[in-house]
């Protein structure tokens, strides 16, 4: 470790003192709550009380903005539990409903709009063709002849490469494998947008808006809470959900049940039955980023 | 001192007997509920709609079509395969579901109309028409059990519900139809 040389000259002294009263001064303009969010720590040097004190912070704040109760929690990780994922792309028809589902659940931008879920639409006869996937289609019904479709979100890597990246550790991957924002401590640098080869992370280049009568309002502090302008934000496999035992949105929404969830650590569980018993791939498998995502054709 | 042994030895292989008859037991116990995935169908009034989405219900018969028997008691079973008219022609137009094979009385029994029928000729209630569509599509039922065909709902580790087969595939029409996607996603050259 570089350990850093200790300055004490007047020079340095004078130029400290400058700095922390212009800091000093520009922070005098907010209001005691704000100064207290403003100066948190990261998430997750935090002990549990300060954890539940700031939560309970948030649920009043997001009531005076929203005017609804809110429960935010910070429930943490389940012990024995790494989260897997599981998409039959033979069976996606391509409906967007997850989409929707994740947008209302999660709580993304309405405008400017953020969608966690892509969902892709290739020519069969090409095969698995990210390159000229197309993300607008919009025929009068689905699935049309000749076309598959194909979601993509986040892939919740084993290895992921946004979170090495990130010069403030705002981003990091929980001990249920899922990876979070501290959307408090994201400096909006998008260094992890540039890192993730998924295009799964999404930057609120303006204000989110939701409207109050659509918010959800059971929130986790790392997963579906009002995000501000400025940062990145990403598919938590519903962390506010599934940390409680449900199944996320997208996985509930599905009209031909493609979508699967489960504990990879519990050989009881359907997430491993498809391991065990049908041909998966993960996307992209050569950058050896070992998404948690699996995608196989049940038929 | 050898007969003292010979006093605790016979109860310390008592013992050891019945223990090993326990774990053994509580074993095949455990099998037990491991292998028995199949859901369990609630006894509740029929809902079409959002509601049978989300719990499992009766099987979605058409409106006031159950029980068979109401009109099928006073008359004489015809088991000739013929285009349907008047009655159930709705279902004669649409049958799809290895039409030039089949025919009603192969799933419905010809002389009690309020079940099912299974290839050995058991009769089968209408809330375990999963079996009847398993004798075909055995693959499928096998991973409908462990929840991989098909859609759950509820707790990943815990409760689940489940849907059955007919409540998605109509069983005389079985293959999904094409529905209308949500909106895509707005273009990058479209934000203002």
């Amino acid at each position: 470790m570089v350990t850093m040389k200790k300055e004490n000259s007047r020079r340095s002294f004078f130029k400290n003192i400058s700095l922390a009263s212009l800091s000093a001064l520009a922070l005098n303009g907010c209001d005691s709550k704000a100064l207290t969010e403003f100066l948190q720590r990261n998430f997750r040097t935090l002990s549990k009380k300060e954890k539940n004190d700031i939560v309970k912070n948030l649920e009043v704040k997001y009531k005076e903005t929203y005017g609804k109760e809110f429960h935010v929690s910070a429930e943490p990780a389940m012990e024995g539990v790494l989260f897997g994922y599981a998409l039959d792309l033979s069976r996606c028809i391509g409906c967007r409903k997850c989409v929707y589902a994740c947008v209302s659940e999660n709580n993304q931008s309405r405008e400017p709009q953020i969608h966690w879920i892509q969902v892709l639409e290739m020519e069969k006869e090409k095969g698995i063709d990210l390159a000229h996937s197309n993300v607008h289609y919009n025929p009068e019904k689905v699935p049309e002849k000749g076309k598959s479709y194909f979601p993509v979100a986040c892939q919740q890597c084993r290895n992921p490469q946004c979170t090495t990246v990130c010069p403030v550790k705002a981003t990091w991957q929980e001990p249920d494998g899922i990876v979070v924002v501290d959307y408090n401590w994201c400096i909006g640098c998008r260094y992890c947008m540039a890192a993730c080869p998924y295009g799964a992370r999404h930057f609120n280049w303006g204000q989110p808006n939701v409207p109050a009568e659509e918010i959800t309002t059971e929130m986790h502090y790392l997963g579906n809470r009002p995000r501000v302008k400025g940062v990145v934000e990403k598919c938590t496999f519903c962390i506010q959900r599934v940390r409680v035992g449900k199944y996320p949105s997208c996985v509930e929404i599905c009209p031909v049940g493609a979508r699967k969830f489960g504990n990879l650590l519990d050989s009881e569980s359907e997430i491993r039955y498809i391991l065990e018993n049908k041909r998966v791939f993960v996307l992209k498998q050569e950058l050896n980023t070992q998404p948690k995502f699996y995608y196989f054709f049940g038929i | 001192m050898h007969k003292n042994y010979e006093y605790i030895k016979r109860p310390v292989v008592l013992m050891a007997f019945s223990l090993f008859l326990y774990i053994g037991c509580r074993q095949k116990e455990a099998d037990n509920t491991k292998l028995i995935q199949v859901p369990e169908v609630k006894e509740a009034s029929i809902s079409i709609g959002e509601a049978q989405e989300n719990a499992i219900e009766l099987p979605p018969f058409s409106d006031g079509i159950f029980p068979c028997s109401d009109c099928h008691t006073d008359l004489t079973p015809n088991p000739v395969k013929r285009e349907l008219v008047d009655m159930h022609d709705d279902i004669s137009a649409m049958f799809d579901h290895d039409k030039e094979n089949r025919w009603c009385t192969d799933c419905h029994d010809l002389s009690n109309r309020d079940f099912l029928k299974l290839a050995s000729g058991k009769l089968l209630d209408f809330k375990e028409s999963y079996k009847l569509c398993g004798q075909c599509h055995g693959e499928k039922l096998r991973d409908w059990k462990v929840g991989v065909h098909g859609k759950r709902t509820g707790n990943w580790n815990g409760k689940k519900e489940y849907l059955l087969c007919v409540h998605c595939h109509n069983p005389h029409s079985p293959k999904f139809q094409q529905i209308a996607p949500e909106p895509p996603p707005i273009r990058q050259e479209d934000i203002n």
